[in-house]
């Protein structure tokens, strides 16, 4: 089977540090790819090469076997195909939601208007914002703005949707209902690679986990093996930073 | 003599000769303003390059607008020029030149600011959608730039609309120049000068006002 996406072997510096190390790796249609690795490995700057929003120093990048990694003048068309949503929420402030929607589709893609709007309020209902659809993106809470920045994504039919830690600056108690959404995602056969720091997210929705440290890709596995058994040294104190040895005293009661 | 008070608006062509004066001052305002929008955008889009010394230059003729005086600069256009280059520029030119030489840089600044405030998230986002540059700007960055500039812009313009007055000083006929002409003819009864100069105000005022209304009508129906 042909990969979706290919990275081959790709570098990038910044200022003369090198961020990017000589970076492999492919996601095959309908498979969920998640990154996880430290802040400052490069898990960004890796997504944002994809969508050509950095260039590369070399290396190559390929989409359904086309080079897309080469500058040209048509990089919009490349990232019609490729979706993207980020940490920060990035709603275009002064249109309604529906408008948010609608720009993509409409502009980019020059579909019809009305044949976008039906398909549009379809996905609202589905992520369960169905009665926001005429709502500024100022009314809407955090999670509410990622759920409809995930639509936005989806209703241009990517290839492959890129998430770049789209819940680290949501409130905790809105993290699920986003993470809700993406497992929606994965369960319909998108193809997506995912950075994220939740550690229980990622195993439910992983297909395959990347582990990235420094630049490098130091680990690849199944989540199952992955997340209990990591074979590297690394990989293993970098999931043990998330857990918690327990801190309860036993206190003796007097009987 | 008898004081003609607030008559002596009425006497003759006193008040036709106010309205002239307030169409001079209008017209070198107006030109002034159009010419400082066109070129300060342009202004504005250089200031937010990178070349160090397109920034450098800009920089220096918005710090040397800022702290000349205008009207040591209508001064030097309207007899400065004259004796060193033998230059003989109207009045009404001169203070189109010079209006515009301060205006192109404040509102070049403007620009700037509004340019450079809009996160480049927004212009990222956009970008993921697969939008060409020129959509970017167009459905996305400009909507958001002219919304934070116009109440700014709007402000700068009435400014140069009172500082207008100032071009009485180089012998242009403006409003407050005709008020003070007409007041000269009255210097018998002195409540003249008291009504001349209420109904130049009110003449400002009434210019001013309309354009701060549309533009509060204009940022709301933006919203
Ligand atoms: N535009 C940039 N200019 C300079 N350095 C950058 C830039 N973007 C990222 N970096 C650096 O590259 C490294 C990797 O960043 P990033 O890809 O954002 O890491 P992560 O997303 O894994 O936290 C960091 O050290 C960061 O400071
Ligand atoms: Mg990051």
């Amino acid at each position: 089977m042909e990969a979706m996406l290919r990275v081959e072997d790709i570098r990038k510096s910044f200022d003369g540090t090198e961020v990017l190390k000589g970076v492999s790796l492919e996601i095959y249609e309908g498979e969920v790819v998640v990154i996880i690795g430290p802040s400052g490995c490069g898990k960004s700057t890796l997504l944002r090469c994809i969508n050509g929003l950095e260039t590369i120093d070399s290396g190559k990048i390929l989409l359904r076997d086309q080079v897309i990694s080469e500058k040209k003048k048509d990089q919009h068309l490349i990232r019609q195909k490729i979706g993207m949503v980020f940490q920060s929420y990035d709603l275009f402030p002064h249109m309604k939601v529906m408008d948010n929607l609608l720009l993509g589709p409409t502009k980019a893609l020059k579909r019809p208007a009305e044949q976008v709007r039906e398909e549009a309020m379809e996905m609202l209902k589905r992520v369960g914002l169905y009665d926001k659809a005429e709502a500024l993106p100022r009314t809407l809470s955090g999670g509410q703005k990622q759920r409809v920045a995930l639509v936005r994504a989806m209703l241009m039919h990517p290839d492959v949707l890129l998430l770049d830690e789209i819940t680290a600056a949501l409130d905790p108690e809105m993290v699920s209902e986003v993470l809700n959404v993406v497992i929606d995602l994965a369960e319909q056969g998108i193809t997506m690679a995912i950075v994220t720091h939740e550690m229980r997210f990622a195993e439910a929705v992983a297909d395959r986990v990347l582990f990235l440290e420094q630049g490098t890709i130091v680990e690849e596995g199944e989540p199952e093996t992955f997340f209990r058994e990591p074979r590297t040294e690394r990989a293993r104190q970098f999931l043990q930073s998330f857990t918690y040895a327990s801190a309860r005293k036993t206190v003796k009661r007097k009987g | 003599m008898q004081d003609s008070g607030i008559s002596v608006l009425f006497k003759g062509i006193n008040f036709q000769r106010l309205l002239l004066g307030l169409w001079v001052t209008l017209r070198i305002a107006l030109i002034t303003i159009g010419i400082s929008l066109a070129l300060g955008l342009l202004f504005g889009l250089l200031m937010t390059r990178k070349n160090r010394f397109v920034r450098g230059f800009c920089r220096a003729w918005l710090e040397i607008v800022r702290f000349m005086p205008q009207l040591v600069l209508l001064y030097l256009a309207y007899f400065g020029f004259s004796r060193l280059f033998g230059w003989n520029l109207e009045g009404e030119l001169s203070a189109v030149l010079v209006f515009s030489f301060w205006g192109i840089a404040e509102m070049g600044d403007l620009f700037r600011g509004a340019l450079t405030s809009i996160p480049t998230h927004q212009r990222e986002s956009a970008a993921a959608l697969g939008l060409t540059k020129r959509q970017i700007n167009r459905y996305v960055l400009l909507p958001q730039t002219v919304r934070r500039l116009l109440p700014q812009v709007i402000n700068l313009a009435t400014r140069m609309i009172k500082t207008t007055a100032l071009v009485k000083m180089i012998n242009v006929t403006e409003v407050l120049k005709v008020g003070q002409q007409i007041i000269g003819q009255h210097y018998r009864e002195p409540s003249v000068a008291f009504w001349i100069y209420a109904t130049v105000l009110l003449l400002y005022f009434m210019i001013c006002w309309p354009i701060s209304l549309l533009a509060a009508w204009m940022e709301k129906r933006s919203e």
